[in-house]
């Protein structure tokens, strides 16, 4: 095959893009590597990129018929040729993408990252509530004096925590309690228990750990790596 | 007439219920709607004694419920104001012998006659409560500047949430601005913040409600009284016009405010 094609899966289906040379023998190319592939491509969406290839509408129109016999729509077509891109667009073909293509290629690196079980209660918890769980417990909202968390895991309330709170229930002494506003009746990690010292209002928000057998809360810095 | 049911609750016991539904309901019917309060507390029944109408008591909710006599028998007409009017709750009872489905065939019964029917509702969380909420259209949950007050406001609070009767709205009974403004007594906006819910009211500290309690007469009659003022904005509110907030803070009078000027050189104020 003297004519270049390459395909490339994008977002919107198959990119194809076809090198220099006479259009007509490439226009052929084409369709033979299509026949060749049929399975490959069929049912395939795809847009083609004929760079500066100028081709009529009644062309554009042949070649879309063409190979739609083969059960492949052709979405869109681009092109660096004023011409070609109005006829496309006469035909109702798209000539450009919906979004930019990211001019990337080789292959990605595998980012996802397996978590822990947690439950997230999207509420405040008011006097008399109380949440138990095995794993992580996450509050979008106030923990209010006289409700109560048991978590197997660590604690994160978004919002300020005056009740009472328990992480690392069944005895892991790593857990950690996190709040903007940290300030429990009462708080538990593993066996350790601690009250909140009277002070005035919290405002930063603070991680609660086990140190050396104490129940210790750092006010949680930006700027401090974490470990 | 569709009538809304006005539930008053607490939680904690002594924080002003009663006598809040007492002048609810005579600062609502001298805005010339027509009132009905119901005593949820039976066994403990004080709301006839707050309005001064406990010589005229013959039937009561219970016998309501059991049959013994017709709604409107039960009904006690306040000569004083035109418009209110009082079902009492029986006092050789207890709590069981009413329940929710009652509460809320008792208050249906009512809607058509009535502009507003107020429950007061008994301390607690049990039976007496679940009476009193089962009927509710709105909930106003009273609370006192006390730690253990505002507590058991937030527990209601949680269990109307519960019951879908919310949102609960709030009003602070005796508040004291001196003591406050010492640093002696949570403040409205830490119990607003607590509880997060919309301030209906926030009525001040006034012995004067205690000689009308104890005559029965209402305070909201009593126009010059600040509490009485407190009383009639909320009832204002309740019916839905927006009324701004008592000033407070100038209680203290004008040898405080002199007070303040001549110590304002160290101290730092607001």
């Amino acid at each position: 095959m003297t004519h270049k094609i390459k395909i490339k899966g994008i977002s919107e289906g198959l990119l194809v893009t076809v090198g220099e040379g006479e259009w007509p023998e490439i226009r052929q190319s084409l369709l033979d590597q299509i026949q060749a592939q049929a399975d490959f491509f069929s049912g395939a969406n795809l847009t083609l990129n004929v760079g500066e290839h100028e081709i009529k509408a009644a062309d554009l129109g042949s070649l879309r018929d063409q190979i739609s016999e083969k059960g492949i729509m052709l979405r869109g077509v681009i092109s660096k040729s004023a011409r070609t891109e109005e006829n496309a667009k006469t035909l109702g073909l798209a000539t450009h993408f919906d979004r930019p293509q990211p001019e990337r290629s080789g292959k990605a690196f595998d980012t996802s990252v397996s978590g822990d079980d947690a439950i997230l209660v999207q509420r405040t918890l008011r006097s008399g509530n109380n949440i138990s769980y095995p794993g992580h417990v996450i509050i979008l909202g106030d923990v209010n004096p006289g409700a109560e968390i048991l978590a197997g895991g660590n604690v994160i309330v978004w919002g300020r925590l005056r009740g009472t709170v328990h992480a690392g229930a069944s005895g892991d002494e790593s857990a950690q309690v996190c709040a903007l506003e940290l300030a429990p009746t009462q708080l538990r990690i593993a066996e350790t228990i601690s009250i909140t010292p009277p002070s005035k209002k919290k405002l930063h928000p603070e991680v609660a750990h086990l140190k050396e057998g104490q129940v210790v809360a750092e006010v949680w810095d930006l700027h401090k790596t974490k470990k | 007439m569709a009538g809304k049911v006005l539930t008053i609750t607490s939680g904690k016991g002594g924080v002003g219920k009663t006598t809040i539904t007492a002048n609810l309901g005579v600062a609502l019917a001298s805005h010339n709607q027509k009132v009905v309060c119901i005593d949820g507390d039976i066994g403990l029944r004080n709301l006839d004694v707050v309005l001064g109408l406990e010589n005229r008591i013959v039937y009561d909710i219970v016998d309501v419920v059991e049959g013994r006599c017709k709604l409107r028998q039960a009904m006690i007409r306040d000569k004083r104001i035109e418009g209110l009017f009082l079902i009492p709750a029986a006092q050789t009872r207890d709590k069981t012998a009413v329940s929710p489905s009652d509460m809320i065939r008792v208050c249906d019964e009512l809607r058509p006659d009535f502009d507003w029917i107020i429950v007061d509702s008994p301390a607690g969380i049990e039976r007496g409560f679940r009476n009193a909420i089962a009927p509710a259209d709105h909930v106003l949950v009273v609370t006192n500047p006390e730690v253990s007050a505002v507590r058991d406001a937030d527990r209601i609070i949680g269990i109307v949430e519960a019951e879908e009767k919310g949102p609960a709205r709030l009003i602070i009974n005796r508040i004291d601005p001196v003591m406050v403004e010492r640093g002696d007594m949570i403040s409205t906006e830490d119990i607003v913040e607590l509880l997060a819910i919309e301030l209906i009211g926030i009525i001040p500290e006034d012995s004067e409600v205690i000689i009308s309690t104890n005559r029965g007469m209402p305070i909201a009659l009593n126009g010059k009284s600040k509490a009485g003022q407190a009383l009639q904005n909320i009832a204002r509110r309740v019916t839905g016009e927006t009324v701004p907030f008592l000033e407070l803070s100038h209680q203290g009078g004008f040898i405080r405010q002199l007070g303040k000027i001549f110590s304002s050189g160290g101290s730092k104020n607001e």
